[in-house]
């Protein structure tokens, strides 16, 4: 018998050796991949999210966890590929033309990838057309524009501009958040969303994100 | 070595051992504390098209406060120019502002006795190539150009907030990684500054110019900001914050004179130990972040600042205007305890550090005597790296018993990190070398160039 509270454990301990431990052991048991993700690993997210909402668990330990849940879906995903499962939603972020400042920016990708979002992270001093680009490539269906300098924040116009041009606007939901950006400048430039911090910004992805978590 | 400031009753604000003077006829550390400026753009675009409008800003943001300066018969003014990416890689744009702010200074000077400096600080661009190229390279050539330009155009102080070791300490921070920040900080960030300091000093030795400091605001800040969104533990803030120490003091230890930046916190124990006039900026920079250490980090300055505010219409002037008079008065009221006695000055100093001290360990390690203690283990340690060791240690080590003798708050949710930071700071090797190798056999060498810190990478050794 396969002990899976192991796992949940392992998970919210931000283990990630001994969550793939876990996982490969439950694999080898026979135990259903789908059963491993929604019967233990969701439900320890979920705890994660909880205790990181209350305060108990700080960024690291949420991103921990977050990595090793990771762990263990490097061992279940080929599995689960063959029937087509899909993530909560595909993101593209980064920090827009003249800027480099990209901690809150790795900040909410770390958290966006957490919580099960496939998150394709341009870095800093990114282009519209990298953006534009970067949308077909990888499907996205939500762009994050991440600014901290007041100079730089108009670029996020530039971009979203640059998104319409290239007719890929009505197909992703534009975030932004930055130090200076507020929500009604998102709504100035015609973003669909605004994030005040890490957290509100994962929590507006989810709401937005498409599809349902099916890593 | 030993410490500059041996006691507390010479640990006040306005005196450093090392004063300097500077500009036009502008003193620091020699027992007046001066406001020190800084403002910046509003939301803009910054290029051809609107480059006169940017120059129209600075005309009328350094025209506005040294006119309510003068006003006010402010003791002296410190007016710091940070300059924007666009005005880095384009250092002849950085130039051209350098001259507007210098010539309004100069015409302050003559015409009103208003003693002044203006400290330019170039924005590091090195990290726009990724991996950071450090040594070479546009973004580091135009760097070296602006300081340059700068010191020809009328920069009397030269500062950088320089950013060596930022690519492995960010994610440091977001996964609360100690021995990888304390890497960053120690061996890649101590490296640059060696590099970048020898070259700024050399360029203001050349033009007769102040290079005053540097900050580790790109690691200390960002942990502190961090700290003050809940998203990491304020006790790990605090301990990067004095391992951060060592770091800035590389810059005191290739020429730098002072007075350090304003956002570097570490500012008391770099006076402490190399006794230079510092920076600091608290309450009065809640224009720019929120912060708990607003009161203690005035305690010692010789500078007050702002950090930086937008060219924004407040209901009685625009807001750099503001906070220059706000700066006025905290100077004023700070000037006036000095002036009446030694134990005025230290009881508003004692004001300032109590005020603060006992609700935050980032604030604790900032109080004066706890400064002390710890900046005599650091100057006893031969190396950056051993002195970035004994400073985490230190700090824990003071933050765990002001805690357990209830002289300091520390949240229930925090009370574990302060036996995992005990446990990462013991395990740190003894050997730099060791150190260095263990960590470049690990995902953290794929984030920075060694040859770009003077290391010899793994696969060349």
């Amino acid at each position: 018998m396969t002990d899976l509270k192991k796992l949940h454990q392992a998970i919210l301990d931000g283990n990630a050796k001994a969550s793939a431990e876990e996982t490969a052991h439950a694999l080898v048991a026979g135990v259903d991949p789908m059963t491993i993700i929604e019967g233990t690993m969701i439900p320890a997210m979920d705890e994660v999210g909880r205790l990181f909402e209350c305060q108990d668990y700080f960024v690291p330990e949420l991103l921990l966890s977050g990595r090793a849940m990771k762990a263990a879906m490097q061992l279940l995903r080929p599995l689960l590929a063959k029937s087509g499962a899909q993530p909560v939603g595909r993101v593209v972020i980064g920090t827009v033309k003249g800027d480099l400042h990209d901690i809150g920016k790795n900040l909410v990708a770390s958290m966006l990838e957490g919580g099960g979002f496939d998150v394709t992270d341009l870095g800093t001093d990114v282009s519209p057309d990298r953006f534009v680009a970067a949308i077909g490539e990888k499907n996205a269906d939500i762009v994050c524009l991440s600014a901290l300098l007041t100079v730089t924040m108009p670029a996020m116009k530039t971009t979203i501009e640059a998104l319409e041009r290239a007719g890929v606007r009505n197909k992703v939901r534009v975030l932004i958040g930055g130090a200076p950006v507020t929500l009604q400048y998102a709504r100035e430039i015609g973003a669909d969303g605004y994030g005040e911090n890490a957290n509100a910004a994962v929590a507006l992805a989810r709401e937005l994100g498409k599809g349902t978590l099916r890593p | 070595m030993s410490l500059a400031i041996g006691s507390l009753s010479e640990f006040l604000f306005g005196h450093a051992p090392r004063p300097v003077s500077c500009g036009r006829g502008l003193e620091l550390g020699k027992g007046t504390v001066i406001p020190e400026i800084n403002f910046t753009l509003p939301a803009m675009d910054i290029d051809e098209a609107t480059w006169p409008e940017v120059r129209r800003l600075y005309a009328e943001m350094i025209e506005g406060v040294c006119k309510r300066a003068a006003e006010l018969e402010a003791p002296g003014l410190l007016v710091e120019f940070e300059t924007l990416p666009a005005m880095t890689i384009r250092p002849e744009w950085g130039r051209e502002i350098v001259e507007i702010l210098a010539t309004c200074l100069h015409g302050y000077y003559e015409k009103h006795g208003l003693k002044n400096a203006l400290r330019v600080t170039p924005n590091d661009t090195r990290d726009f190539l990724s991996p950071s190229h450090m040594r070479d390279g546009q973004y580091w050539e135009a760097m070296a150009q602006l300081f340059e330009m700068s010191a020809a155009a009328g920069a009397d102080l030269l500062s950088i907030e320089s950013t060596g070791g930022k690519e492995v300490c960010d994610e440091a921070l977001r996964f609360g990684d100690l021995r990888q920040t304390i890497f960053g900080l120690a061996i890649l960030g101590a490296r640059d500054m060696e590099f970048l300091w020898k070259h700024l000093v050399g360029v203001c030795s050349k033009a007769n110019i102040v290079p005053a400091g540097d900050s580790a605001c790109a690691f200390g800040n960002t942990a502190m900001v961090l700290a003050d969104q809940k998203f990491i533990p304020r006790v790990l803030a605090a301990v990067i914050r004095v391992a951060s120490v060592p770091r800035s003091l590389v810059a005191y230890r290739m020429g730098a004179a002072g007075p350090s930046k304003d956002c570097a916190y570490e500012g008391p124990y770099l006076k402490a130990i190399a006794g230079v006039p510092i920076s600091m900026e608290g309450r009065s920079s809640a224009c720019a972040h929120l912060t708990h250490v607003g009161n203690i980090a005035q305690a010692v300055c010789d500078a007050w600042s702002n950090e930086s505010v937008q060219q924004v219409r407040l209901l009685s002037a625009y807001a750099p205007i503001v906070s220059l008079e706000q700066l006025v008065y905290d100077c004023r009221l700070m000037n006036t305890a000095a002036a009446g006695s030694r134990e005025d000055a230290i009881r508003l100093r004692d004001w300032l550090v109590e005020s603060d001290a006992a609700l935050d360990p980032q604030a604790w390690v900032l109080r004066p005597d706890v400064v002390l203690r710890i900046a005599e283990r650091i100057a006893t340690e031969p190396t950056p790296y051993l002195q970035t060791r004994v400073a985490a240690r230190c700090a824990i080590e003071e933050i765990a018993s002001a805690h357990r003798e209830g002289r300091l708050r520390v949240s229930p949710q925090e009370i574990r990190w302060i036996a995992k930071i005990e446990r990462e700071v013991a395990q740190l090797p003894g050997q730099e070398s060791e150190f260095i190798d263990e960590m470049l056999a690990t995902p953290v060498a794929e984030k920075f160039l060694p040859g770009e810190y003077g290391i010899e990478s793994v696969a060349s050794r």
